[in-house]
Order: C-alpha cells, then structure tokens, then sequence
C-alpha cells in the first residue's frame, strides 16, 4: 500500500462495536469482558441498537468492526441485527469491510454461514498458538485443530478475508514452538495476520501472578521472537504493515488504518472508544452500568478529549506512526526533528525522514518514539513572524 | 544582678537519646521557669528536625531559679549543648561558659563514645564534672556497671553518682542542690574592662541576630558601644537580657551572668561563635581563648533537578545561613548536572540535615554528589591549594604531593567486637593506637584514619559489625601525605565531572569496579549500547555495559483507548525527567550517590 493510499483512510467512515461475552476471561485479558453472562446477550444487543438508533445520522460506512469479548460467541442473528441497525442509521457503503473477533471453539459452518448471511466478509480469529503448552499456559480453551477446522468453515462458507491473531513471548514457549505456530499459521494461508507480544497488563490474574513472583516475559526474547515472526511472515508474502499487523497485499485491516490515518469512527456497546466529531470518546466500561444508562434512555459516554489545534497534530503523529507509511511531515516532525531527542532517535536509527515522510525504522522502539512525540511543545510563533 | 557567688553555670554532656532534653524539660518546670500548663514536650528541641531525630543541633540556654535547701535563691543557666560530634567546636564554646558539666548516662546504655569525647572536653576545661544516671526506671537499668564506668572516666566514688529518671523527676531535685554545691560560682572580675563570650548566636526575622553571651569580666550595659574582637566590628548593644527560656530585657549584666545580646546585625556570619565582645570605650587588651573560624570539613555537590531552581536554591542556602554560619557554599558548574553549588559542611549529619532542610522547608529537588573532604595539594613551585572538587585534582605531572585530613577517631564498643572493629578501622587506612577498658565488658579504641575513609558508610558498617551497640566520635588530627589517584568515571566514552572521586591508589582498582558494576544496575537501558569505564590517569581498570533496549512498544492499539495510552506515554515521560542528561545517557538521581550505599562485601 503507499503512503497517499494509506492517508486516504482519514476520509473513511467506520464504526467499532463492542461485545464483551466470552466463555471464560482469558488471564492474561483486560478489555471489557464478562463470562457467564450470556443470558444478557440479547437485551445487550437491544442495547446496542437503541444506541445506535440515538446517535447523530453519518455517512455509508466503509469499515465495520465487531470486537471484543468475543462478537462469534453471540448468536449471529443478534450480530446481524446489529449490522441492520448502522445500515439503516448511516447505510454501509457497497465494499465495506465488515469484520468480527471470532475464538475458534465457538466457529461452527453453521456459524460460518449465518455470520456470512447477515453481511460479515471478513473474520479475525483469536487462534494465539499452536502449541498446546502455551495456549494452556494462556488460559485459552481451544486446540490447534480447532483453529483449522473453523478456518476451513469459514473459507467454505465464502469468507474471502481471513486474518489470525498469535500471541509471543510466554514463558514456557520456545524459539522452536513460535516458529511452529508460525508456520501451522501460514499453511491456513491467512489474509492478514497479527502478532502480538504477551503484555502483561496490571490487575489481571496473570498481572497478580507476575506480581506474586511468577516469570514475567522477558523483553530481550520477545524481541528475538517479533524479529523472526516479521521474517518468515514477509517471506510467506504477508508485509508488515503496523507494528503487530501482516498481510497480504490489499488486504490490510480497513478500520484499523482509518484509525491510525486519524479518520473517525463510531463506538456502540460498553468500554467502546470512539473519535468523531473532533472527540476522542468512550463509554461506560461496566456492563450492567452501561445497560442502566441506555435503557433509562441516556448516553453511555463517560468521558472525551477534545483533539484539535497542536494536540490533534501529535495525535496525528500518535496513530499514523504505527505504520510502515508512518506519516507525511507537518508541523509536529519538524517539532521533532529539530529537537534534541529527535536527533538522538535519527541517530539511533528508531526514526527517519524519507520522501517527505516520517518513518519508524526500528517498530519495536515506538514507544520511545511516541513519548518524544507527545512531549513535543507548540511552536511558539513570535509578533515579528520569525521565530 | 546577681551576685556571682549565687550563680551557676552548668551544660549537661550526654548521648543522643539519653535523656538530656527530659532532664532540661524537668528542671524548667521544677524550678518554675515553665509551668507545667506552658510546658511543651522538650522544648528546648524545637526545631522538626531536631525533634525527629532525637537531637539537638542548635544549643538552647535557659536560666532558672532555684531555691536551694538552704534557703538561698540560686540562679542556674543551664546552657545547652549540640549533641552531635559534627558540632564539637561549638560545644567546646558552649563548655567555655560554664563552670560545671552534669555527665549523663543511660542506665543501660552506659556511657558511649560521644559522651566520652564531651566529658574529655569539660575535664581539659577545667570543669566540675558531675556525674550522674538516667532512666534508673527502666527494666534494663543497670546503674551500678554505668555507675563504675563514669567512676573510670572522672575519678571518685560510685556512691556519689546521682540516680535518677527525668522522665519521673526522681533525684531531680537532688540534682539542683548537688549542682549548687558541687558546681563552682563564677569568679569574673568586675572591676576589669568588659568581657564576654559568643557561645551561640541565631538568626530571628524580627530582631537580626541574636547572640548568647556569658560575661566573663567586668558589666555589659544596654546601649553601651560594643566590639567584637575577632571580627573588629562595632556594634550597639540595643538590648540585652535573661532567657526564661523568653528574652527578658534588663539594664545591666554582670561577671558570670549569661543572656542576650541583639545588636542590630542582620547577617549571621557577621558574629563569630567563639568571639569575644567587649566595651568600645574601654576594651580589653586580650581577648578570650579558643576562638576559631568554623571549618567545613565535608564537600558535596548540590544540584537542583530542575535548572530553573538554581536561583531559589540560592534564596534557600542564604535563609539557611541566617541560622547556621558554619554553612559554606559556592557556585559550581558540573557538564553532567548543570548549575548548582559545592557546599561545604561541618560533617556528615550537618550535610545530611541542611539536603534535608532544602527539600523539605524550601520544597527543592536535589541531586548530590558524593561527599568529598579538603585535600591538599602541593604545586611543583611550592604552593599549596585546597582541593573541595574532586575535578579540580592536576595531573600527577603538575603536582608535587598530595595531603588529606586525618582525624582522630575513638570507638566505644562492647569487648566481644574489638575485632570486627579494628578490622573495619583497618581496612579503611586506620592506623589503631590505645585501647583502654572503661569496664570489664566496655572498652575504647582509639585510632586515626584519613576523613575521607570514615565520611561514606563507616559508621553504618560500625553498626552492623557490632549490632549496633559501637558509637564513634572524632576530631580532626591534622594532614598527611598519601599516594592518592582520582578515579575518573566515563559514560559513553565522555568523563562525567560528578562522578570523579579521589582514593587511595591501592583501592582505586577496587573501587572502580563497585562504580562500573553499580551504575550498571542503575543506568536504564537507552536507546544505545552505554559503556561504562573507570580510568585512572587514561588507563580503564574496569568497565560494563548497559545494553540498549531491544523492546519499548505497545503490543496493541487499535480504536480502543488511545487517549488512555497517551496519557500512560506522556506520565512515563514525566517520569523520564527526573532523571539527568549525561551527554546523551539518561542517569538517574540515585546513580550520583551510588558511592555511598553501604558495601556489603566489605
């Protein structure tokens, strides 16, 4: 993809909606989730609809995502419903991608076909290994044989855009078992993939684990380990495009690069994060708060952040610098290259300046590059204009 | 007036914890100086610091009146002591005041190296020394062993050791009439010109300096021209008077009273501790001994975090030094730190106390150095210069020799240690001289040791080689040649000024590798490979590498929270800049002061 068409996103309409049921909280998760809550599934997805029903009409949406939670442990009519209801608010545009999260123990062809049915073309699965030590380690409940069955349900059931997701760097895995569940991947012949190093989030149970003594990933491996998921997955054709994400040309996750082109995009369900209108949003992250609030018919919003001015341009740099594109220069990369942290990142080799464009050369140091950028202070223009 | 054969004198010498402030307190409020409805915790201690820690640093000086048993009124000027070893010159101007000293121990301590440097002290001043035993109430009190050890240090007889518990007031008042008798009356002469000593001064916003004066000879008068014979300068008395412990302004004072004087001077280093005043029109021909300058003993590089704080880092030590005139500093510029002040300090805890007074009073964030000591070094053409700096050290070409500070330091430990501590005391250049038994389980080393030895984690090791039970004092004992080197400390191949440390040559090696392998732990990995090398004169005796970070991301960031991790990012950020720019290496604070965590090989 090149950097003009990646731009291109910021013009794109998307919508993220949330739907937190899983069969059980993996330990190592800290979205909204719940387990064990299924009876509330289909007065959530009401829900969902009346918010959707109540929010500002847009425009036909380019980009769809139902994540989680995990949207194909939910019955695919009530995802479809939920489908009916952005069309009839802001109609969805005739190529749209329109993606969910799916966990290969719950991907039935019944499924397969339903989730086509009402209008899905595009399903991300949580395999996360294929080592069966480390998805148990992970919590996971699923085996290998799963994921390749419910690949094989899918591709039957006429899904043309399939990605998976694994996850590196737990303790107990090895430079052989990635390199296996690399290549066990690759053989489904995936669309796209994602991976992501295991990151241990506070208040989770593997967070109190770590905390109590238990082995924490060790950096050093997990670098080892995205270095060779990024070679043998280019050499298989699928070009890293963000920092976690591969795929086969053309076939980048549409709503994600809206995201990270800084174009907007609606959020519905609880613990949903939006960007419309100029405002960074999210609602309610608890679930029964959030059915509270909707059914007593009023909004979910629990806070926003104003973008504009100089903090919507180091937002911009924020997002669009996961890219491989990374972002065309602007007042915020000249901010930044000519400062002293700047330099010593060029330096570095983290990031460099190339056919007027930013780049992140070494993407596992984005973060460095991402606290610079946000430290970055407005240009102060003086009276006479020459400052 | 008071007629001096109705006048007495008297500090009270004692340990840290020991009970002197109880005592103070007791007194004050038997002798009706205080009532007990007035009556504060201790206070004599008033500053925080010195209430936290359970000492004074400033001497207080409070006149009661007694009436003794005999049925004449006595005036006693308790006049208080600093109770810390870094302060020994002041005591010995506190000493210079009086005519007796009530020796106080513990009556399950004992009696403890401090106490026996004070009580050496009052004996070479020719005091009256008075022993006695503290908190005879608690469990542990073993007054007949405390009592045998004061016997060993002052002569006399265990039976005439009084006992008893400031904190119950038992033997408090056998403690006045004992003082009455035992301590001499002044014996000024009133007929000769006027002669009076500084033996503390402080700083109020109201009044300028305020001194405590003991009239030696002859009468101090309110509105009498004064002088200050060390100083020369000429002053007003515009008020003298009596601390009750409040001023009480009176007209005259005469020989062998001690009180106030205020004369208008607003900077405390203008009066001298030590200093001796006398009449304009009519001075004396000499003037009292042992007056000195206050000496810094101990450097250290003070640094503000934030650059922008170096002016109200200035504003601070100069409000510090209303009240504390022992407290030197200069402007020094470090390439690792930035702008900030070398200040020169009296010994450890005065340092520790003044960092701790501008981080808390003045809300400063500091970076210090390690503490350094006064060498002196002797240029090929003879001349001799003091060295505060490390940085400041010539190369071996242009110099002829180096001199350090030695001080004379006395180690009172139970006799199952002396082993431990002459081991310690050696392996730090000590050279041990006598050991003398104060009882048969008590005994007291002395030794000289170069200053620079004893000034980073001595007295802490001393303590955890002898359970805590060894205390330490020390006094300077002049300067010596030694074949020291300057450990030069390089990050990323730049030498880092802050980091320099002059050591002897035979334990430079060793100590640049504790350098190398400690900054290791603390420099974070950064976006480079930092190495890290001690030199001595461009040789590298040791030298590690922080390897750069291979993985600073976030997994994942999609639509979901991304303000959430741009505040994480910038917080992160905020905590980054705590740390210093060394060149181009993030060195944290802590890192600067590595040098003087507690050894635990050692």
């Amino acid at each position: 993809m090149t950097p003009a068409e990646a731009d291109r996103f910021v013009e794109s309409a998307a919508a993220y909606v949330h739907i937190p049921f899983c069969s059980a909280v993996c330990p190592y998760c800290d979205f909204a989730v719940v387990a064990g809550q299924d009876h509330l599934a289909a007065r959530y997805i009401d829900a969902v609809c009346t918010e959707i029903g109540r929010s500002r009409p847009w425009r036909p949406l380019d980009a769809i995502y139902l994540g989680g939670g995990t949207p194909s442990h939910v019955d695919p009519a009530l995802l479809g419903s939920v489908l009916d209801a952005l069309a009839d608010k802001h109609g969805i545009a005739p190529d749209a991608e329109v993606s969910l999260e799916a966990n290969p123990e719950d991907f039935s062809t019944g499924t397969a076909a339903a989730l086509r049915a009402v209008g899905f073309n595009r399903v991300s699965f949580g395999a996360q290994s294929f080592d069966p030590g480390v998805l148990s380690s992970l919590g996971r409940r699923h085996h290998a044989s799963q994921i390749e069955s419910s690949f094989e349900s899918a591709r039957a059931a006429g899904f043309e855009n399939l990605s998976i997701d694994l996850i590196f760097g737990t303790p107990g895995e090895t430079d052989e078992s990635w390199g296996e569940s690399l290549q066990s991947g690759l053989r489904l012949q995936p669309d796209h993939v994602s991976c992501y190093a295991l990151t241990v989030e506070p208040g989770t149970p593997l967070g109190r684990e770590v905390r109590a003594g238990a082995p924490a990933p060790d950096p050093d491996v997990q670098a080892s380990r995205y270095e060779t998921a990024d070679e043998v997955l280019s050499r298989a054709g699928l070009a890293r495009y963000e920092v976690s994400n591969w795929s086969r040309p053309r076939h980048e996750c549409r709503y994600n690069l809206t995201v990270w082109a800084q174009g907007e995009y609606e959020a519905y369900g609880n613990g949903a994060h939006g960007f419309r209108r100029g405002r960074r949003f999210r609602n309610l992250r608890r679930l029964d708060a959030y059915l509270d609030r909707v059914e007593a018919g009023r909004s979910a919003h629990a806070g926003e952040e104003m973008i504009d001015g100089w903090g919507a341009e180091l937002d911009r740099l924020f997002v669009g610098l996961r890219r491989t594109v990374g972002v065309a220069n602007g007042p915020g990369t000249e901010t930044l290259l000519s400062s002293e942290e700047g330099r010593m990142l060029v330096a570095a080799g983290v990031i460099a300046e190339q056919s007027g464009r930013m780049v992140v050369s070494r993407p596992l140091l984005t973060d460095a590059v991402h606290r610079s950028v946000l430290a970055q202070l407005a240009p102060i223009v003086g009276v006479d204009g020459d400052a | 007036m008071t007629d001096q054969a109705r006048i007495r004198n008297f500090s009270i010498i004692a340990h840290i914890d020991h009970g002197k402030s109880t005592l103070a307190d007791r007194l004050l409020e038997m002798t009706g100086a205080v009532s007990q409805r007035e009556m504060r915790e201790q206070i004599l201690d008033s500053m925080d610091l010195e209430r936290e820690r359970g000492i004074t640093i400033k001497a207080q000086t409070v006149r009661l009146e007694h009436e003794a048993r005999d049925g004449e009124t006595y005036v006693l000027n308790l006049i208080d002591t600093p109770g810390h070893v870094d302060f020994s010159y002041e005591v010995s101007r506190s000493l210079a005041a009086c005519e007796g000293a009530l020796l106080l121990a513990d009556a399950a301590q004992g009696v403890q190296a401090q106490t026996l440097a004070n009580s050496h002290l009052a004996i070479a001043a020719g005091l009256e020394v008075i022993p006695a035993i503290n908190k005879i109430d608690l469990p542990a009190a073993d007054p007949d062993r405390v009592a045998a050890e004061l016997v060993g240090i002052i002569g006399g007889s265990p039976n005439d050791v009084l006992r008893m518990s400031a904190k119950t007031g038992e033997g408090v008042p056998d403690l006045l009439e004992t003082l009455v008798k035992e301590v001499p009356p002044p014996r000024g002469d009133p007929d000769a010109p006027l002669r009076a000593l500084v033996f503390d001064s402080y700083f109020d916003a109201y009044r300028g300096v305020v001194c405590y004066v003991r009239i030696v000879d002859g009468f101090l008068e309110s509105g009498d021209d004064i002088r200050f014979m060390a100083t020369n300068e000429v002053h007003e008395a515009n008020e003298i008077g009596f601390l009750k412990p409040k001023t009480q302004p009176v007209a005259t004072m005469g020989p062998g009273e001690v009180g106030y004087l205020i004369t208008g001077v607003k900077e405390i280093d203008r009066i001298k501790v030590g200093d001796t005043v006398t009449s304009s029109r009519q001075p004396a021909t000499e003037a009292l001994p042992g007056y000195q300058e206050p000496k810094p003993m101990v450097f250290s590089g003070l640094f503000p975090t934030d650059g922008d704080d170096f002016e109200k880092m200035r504003e601070a030590l100069e409000k510090l030094r209303l009240n504390d005139a022992s407290l030197a500093w200069e402007p020094e510029t470090s390439k690792a730190l930035g702008f900030g002040f070398r200040c020169g300090f009296l010994g450890l805890l005065h340092m520790e106390i003044v960092r701790e007074r501008l981080e808390r009073e003045y809300d400063l964030d500091l970076v210090a150095t390690a503490p350094s000591v006064a060498y002196r070094v002797t240029m090929p053409d003879g001349e001799v210069r003091e060295l505060k700096s490390p940085q400041d050290l010539p190369d071996p070409a242009d110099r002829r020799s180096i001199a350090e500070p030695y001080v004379k330091a006395m180690v009172v430990t139970p006799t199952e240690y002396v082993g431990p501590v002459m081991e310690l005391a050696t392996t730090r250049r000590g050279h041990v001289g006598d050991m003398s038994y104060l009882s048969p389980e008590r005994v007291e080393l002395d030794f000289e040791i170069p200053l620079a030895e004893i000034i980073f984690d001595f007295f802490d090791l001393l303590k955890s080689k002898t359970k805590g039970y060894a205390s330490l004092d020390y006094e300077p004992a002049g300067y010596r040649e030694a074949d020291l080197v300057k450990v030069d400390i390089l990050l990323n191949g730049q030498p880092v000024d802050a980091f320099s440390a002059i050591i002897h040559r035979d334990h430079a090696e060793a100590y640049g590798k504790k350098m190398t392998g400690r900054l290791q732990t603390l420099i974070p990995r950064q976006l480079f490979d930092v190495p890290i090398q001690a030199v001595i004169g461009g040789r590298i005796i040791s030298r590690e590498t922080v390897r750069a970070t291979r993985k600073d991301v976030t997994a994942k960031c999609y639509g979901g929270d991304i303000s959430r991790k741009k505040k994480l990012l910038q917080r992160q950020k905020e905590g980054k800049k705590r740390m210093k720019m060394v060149g181009s290496v993030e060195v944290p604070q802590e890192a600067f002061v590595a040098a003087l965590k507690v050894d635990e090989e050692s």
